[in-house]
């Protein structure tokens, strides 16, 4: 402990004071940029879910109406019915909110923002302003997708992949403002990532702290690297795509519109050029950090850490060559079918690797099954359904049948929430005593935990079935088809779980708010963690390090022998046989 | 807040109405007339018939003749209904007319549009009636017009307005594809549909000579010039022939 | 309600359940043994007081398993799929005498043009009806999907046949009914507000009332094409 008290300054020790809105406001302190990504996007997510709650009522009540539906406008819902236009919309708007201003901040703005210079040792980002920047442009799309529910016509109807020539032609779709506004919050948005994301490589490259090598750095960081690689390049191709398609609208171009010599599949590849490696900016992060800590919890050595670290490699670049995958019924040449079908199987591989590793490391370990630790060894469980299932639509035959079905959704949530989610709600937790300087209460946490994970199952895995029954997305009335009545019952069984899992976060949310002025104090480091970020004060000063650590070892020595009698060996702590790094990769103070 | 908002928004509408009337009243009652008759000449086209069985609902109510489309709708007299005659032109130019308060209401109905042919005032409230209880869309397609495209999953009304004059804005559900109307839309009163016996009547002009105009959708249009003075009621007959 | 797949209509359709019914159980075992794993683990491993977890850092042994048998796996069902895929979708697949039928998707319902007496697809006695796709059963279809406005998706569950109709293309698709009845025909690409309602009705006929009535055109054809109670149609596999 005490190279701790060595590395950890005073607080502010070489930081004048600063005004509250130098501070929280317009700070350029990557630990309160992540704080500031972190309630926005938690606001967000609750947009998200309120629009899932209205979605899921005219699925399971379909033309009944909907209690509170007062409060909206004619124009969204008549006497208390939610029209099929507004449905469209809630449809569309969800999958936005959630993709793009929920889960993608949650993981990459937060946790890439607080985490990266924190684990190697930095003493803030590369390019600070930057990083400020990047969260108010995010911050201003986030508010220009929200805008577009209260112009005229509302938000988008045509899907949160926003399909041409739908999405193009205001005369098919109904929408002529909240469209435009879709395509520029998307460019605005993408400025946001491609600065955060260069700052995240600039500084993971050049800000390691001394002894910080490539392969001593932790699989979250990993997995934040190359998640950083796949934003700055997937994001440019979606940003280009929205301005294609905003000059469709606006300014009579026909990029996207066949009946003027347009092409329609034009979109859906740049869609899903972007769209895959997105998908895998909505994963690789959260696997990241589930490494973390599952390790922790496990109390044992990351299992295959060199295979983790080349599996996250392996899926960042498979993930370019598979966008076709959502394809397959689209009208693509069927040989282009069989390629991306093979490329999409072999994605399988990495994906495995990485959940034979995590069970590898629980095994023969010593498990605390702290709040995180669940919610890990939930991401763990749930994705694996969530993998299963995407072999279904990888193989081609299989995938003429359920694309575009409800089998669809249930496995998008199995990845996106089963994983994604999953691992923030055991992050939040986790790295909260670093943010606030407070824990977030542990048994709110495991009761928050088991009625999520119940609510959540009985959500999502219906879906399935619904699907396997042939139930299309997207439709505002599934009863209109005959085939479909009698799956009723199973939607409304559907709709009441997800009525129960929303409600299960009001515990999530009054826990995280109240542990902010009433939470237990946390020490400095509360789950006795390797990380460097567990040498500093809770909450971290700015600047974190008044002298920037040494690293001696990898991030996951637990239970090491040479670690005496506790199981951790954090990874700044110099043991006698240790020697000093042969050269230091990042100056001695970033600023 | 909301409904509170358009009672008062709505009241002072129409205290503005009042006032603008009392203003500068033009001669609306008790002016002049205009009737007629469209006569129809050639070969009566064969209307298609609608094949409503994916719509049960619809299709329960034709019970003595299955339902046909309504291009063209020539009546047992020989004369030609919904033709739209309004006048196209000789009003003053200041002249403004009262926004009646009372909406024009078309209901869609057996899965046709009632009426296949109306008008309405700029400003005037439109109420689109689905009484079938089943999905209509309506897709309103003006050009000076914002179009707007909504729907009724079920039984309701909804209510338009309109910002510009405009003939004819089309109608159309997608849902229904042959399910069509045309709206007039006109800054003055003066403007009327031919019915089941082929007649129309505009009333009210006041003393003025004026370009009639007589549309219909599938035989394009027709002018007469009509001079009136007092309360006097002319004629003016339209004849459009089989194409 | 079904848990399962709806009863299959199709030649090919019966070869996609295999595969999903394989896939499953592939699956199926890979989710025991992960679930297994987590679950036992979770309980065995669980923190005692004075246990020390075993300091390990992986085994490259294991590495290899792991990594070999989901290649293999993938590798086998990627020739398998690949194999039907080409059968049923590639571009020469279609059968040779397959019966055409143009179908022009619009917001918010089907057009389907039949080729009329001559069989023959284009030319002057073609017909077009709406929302009633009829053809006959044991011979090969080939629809020639094509849409107005938007993309919509040709979806018949028991036929396992989807194909997106695309603004712009020409898509040929094929298939063979294998019993008599009526079945529904959905779009299953979001294509806008009344999407919802872009149903359409699917008759199987026997093959000699279908020859038959192709004899006939517009009205006529539909009305020759009269369902008789000894064929069974439900008007609808679900009610």
């Amino acid at each position: 402990m005490t190279s701790v008290a060595a590395t950890a300054p005073a607080h502010g020790a070489h930081h004048a004071p600063q005004s509250f809105w130098r501070k929280y406001i317009f700070s350029t302190d990557h630990k309160i940029i992540g704080i500031q990504f972190l309630f926005v996007s938690l606001f967000f997510l609750l947009v998200g879910g309120v629009l899932a709650m209205q979605m899921r009522w005219a699925l399971g009540f379909p033309g009944k109406p909907m209690p509170g539906a007062g409060l909206l406008p004619e124009t969204m819902a008549t006497n208390g019915v939610i029209l099929p236009e507004y449905y469209v919309q809630l449809v569309s708007m969800h999958g936005t909110f959630m993709v793009f201003f929920a889960i993608m901040p949650l993981l990459v703005g937060v946790y890439a923002n607080f985490l990266i210079p924190l684990k190697i040792g930095a003493h803030d980002m590369a390019f600070p302003r930057i990083n400020m920047a990047s969260f108010w442009t995010a911050l201003l799309a986030g508010l220009l997708m929200f805008t577009s529910f209260f112009v005229p016509e509302g938000a988008i109807r045509s899907g949160w992949t926003n399909y041409a020539p739908l999405s193009a032609r205001p005369d098919l779709s109904g929408v002529t403002i909240g469209q435009q506004l879709w395509c520029i919050s998307i460019v605005v948005l993408g400025l946001s990532s491609v600065m955060g994301s260069l700052n995240y490589i600039t500084t993971i490259i050049n800000h390691r702290a001394p002894g910080m090598t490539w392969f001593r750095m932790p699989l979250s960081v990993w997995a934040l690297f190359i998640t950083a690689i796949l934003g700055v390049l997937a994001l440019p191709v979606l940003q280009g795509a929205a301005i294609l398609l905003l000059f469709d609208q606006t300014i009579g171009t026909h990029f996207f519109d066949p009946v003027a010599g347009g092409q329609a599949l034009l979109w859906q590849h740049l869609f899903w050029f972007f769209g895959h490696p997105e998908v895998y900016i909505l994963i690789l992060p959260a696997m990241g950090m589930v490494s973390d800590m599952i390790a922790n919890g496990s109390r044992k050595p990351i299992f295959g850490y060199h295979s983790m670290v080349f599996a996250i490699i392996a899926i960042g670049f498979l993930g370019w060559i598979v966008w076709g995958h959502h394809m397959f019924m689209s009208g693509m040449n069927p040989t282009l079918g069989s390629s991306f079908m093979i490329s999409t199987l072999v994605i399988a591989v990495p994906s495995a690797v990485k959940v034979f590793n995590w069970l590898g490391t629980m095994w023969r370990g010593n498990l605390r099954f702290h709040v995180p630790m669940l919610n890990a060894v939930a991401f763990v469980a749930m994705f694996t359904i969530g993998g299963l299932s995407g072999v279904f639509m990888a193989a081609t035959p299989v995938d003429m049948y359920i694309h575009d079905t409800q089998f669809i959704v249930a496995h998008i949530h199995y990845v996106l929430f089963g994983g994604s989610l999953f691992a923030l709600f055991g992050a939040i937790p986790y790295w909260y005593p670093k943010m606030f300087g407070r824990m977030m209460d542990e048994r709110v946490g495991k009761i928050h935990f088991w009625l999520t994970f119940v609510f959540y199952n009985l959500t999502f895995f219906p879906m399935h079935i619904l699907g396997m029954g042939g139930q299309m997305r997207r439709l505002y009335d599934p009863t209109q088809y005959d085939f479909l009545k009698p799956q009723q019952p199973l939607n409304q069984f559907i709709t009441i779980s997800a009525f129960l899992l929303f409600a299960s976060q009001l515990l999530f949310a009054v826990n995280f708010l109240w542990s902010l002025k009433r939470g237990k104090k946390a020490p400095l480091n509360p789950w006795e963690d390797n990380g460097l970020e567990w040498s500093l004060p809770s909450p971290a000063p700015h600047g974190n390090w008044d002298r920037a650590p040494t690293v001696y070892r990898g991030p996951y020595e637990f239970s090491a022998p040479e670690a005496g009698n506790r199981d951790y060996l954090p990874q700044h702590e110099k043991l006698p046989t240790d020697r000093e790094p042969a050269s230091a990769t990042a100056p001695a103070a970033g600023h | 807040m909301r409904k509170l908002g358009s009672v008062a928004a709505v009241g002072l509408g129409v205290v503005m109405l009042g006032l603008g009337a009392a203003a500068r009243r033009p001669a609306t009652q008790g002016g002049a007339t205009v009737t007629g008759k469209v006569k129809f000449t050639g070969t009566k086209p064969v209307m298609p018939k609608i094949d409503m069985s994916e719509e049960p609902k619809c299709k329960a109510k034709y019970t003595t003749a299955p339902p046909t489309e309504e291009t063209v709708v020539v009546n047992q007299n020989g004369t030609l209904a919904n033709v739209f005659v309004y006048v196209k032109s000789g009003l003053p130019a200041s002249a403004k007319y009262p926004t009646p308060a009372p909406p024009v209401e078309i209901d869609q109905d057996g899965c046709h549009y009632r009426p296949h042919v109306l008008g309405v005032m700029v400003g005037q409230t439109l109420a689109i009636k689905n009484s079938d209880g089943i999905l209509h869309n309506i897709k309103a397609k003006g050009l000076k017009n914002r179009p707007f495209n909504i729907s009724q999953p079920t039984t309701m009304t909804s209510n338009r307005t309109f910002t510009a004059p405009e003939v004819m804005v089309p109608l159309e559900c997608n849902v229904h594809g042959w399910m069509q109307a045309w709206l007039g839309v006109l800054p003055h009163p003066f403007y009327g549909v031919s019915g089941g016996d082929g007649s129309f009547s505009i009333k009210g002009l006041p003393p003025g000579t004026y370009t009639i105009e007589a549309w219909h959708e599938k035989y394009g249009t027709q002018t007469a010039t009509v001079t009136v003075a007092g309360t006097e009621t002319k004629t003016a007959d339209f004849t459009f022939a089989a194409k | 309600m079904s848990w399962w797949l709806p009863p299959a209509a199709s030649t090919f359709a019966g070869d996609i359940d295999f595969l999903f019914t394989l896939i499953l159980v592939i699956t199926g075992i890979a989710l025991v043994v992960v679930e297994a794993g987590v679950i036992v683990f979770a309980i065995r491993y669980r923190a005692r007081p004075g246990r020390r977890a075993f300091y390990t850092h992986g085994s490259a042994k294991a590495e290899v398993v792991w990594s070999a048998v989901p290649a293999v796996t993938v590798v086998i069902l990627g020739i398998m799929s690949n194999g039907l895929w080409t059968k049923i979708k590639g571009r020469d697949s279609v059968p040779a005498g397959a019966y055409p039928i143009g179908v022009r998707a619009k917001q918010f319902e089907w057009r389907f043009t039949y080729p009329g007496p001559d069989g023959q697809f284009g030319t002057a006695d073609d017909f077009t009806v709406r929302n009633q796709l009829h053809v006959p059963v044991g011979r090969p279809v080939v629809v020639h999907l094509t849409a107005e406005d938007v993309i919509h998706s040709f979806f018949v569950p028991e036929f396992r046949l989807k194909q997106d109709a695309v603004p712009g293309m020409d898509i040929q698709a094929w298939f063979q009914a294998t019993k008599v009845d009526s079945l529904e025909l959905g779009c299953a690409e979001l294509c806008g507000m009344g999407h919802y309602k872009m149903r359409a009705r699917v008759w199987v006929w026997p093959a000699e009332q279908y020859a038959a009535c192709a004899q006939k055109t517009s009205q006529e054809f539909i009305d020759c094409l009269r369902p008789s109670p000894a064929l069974g149609m439900t008007g609808g596999t679900g009610s």
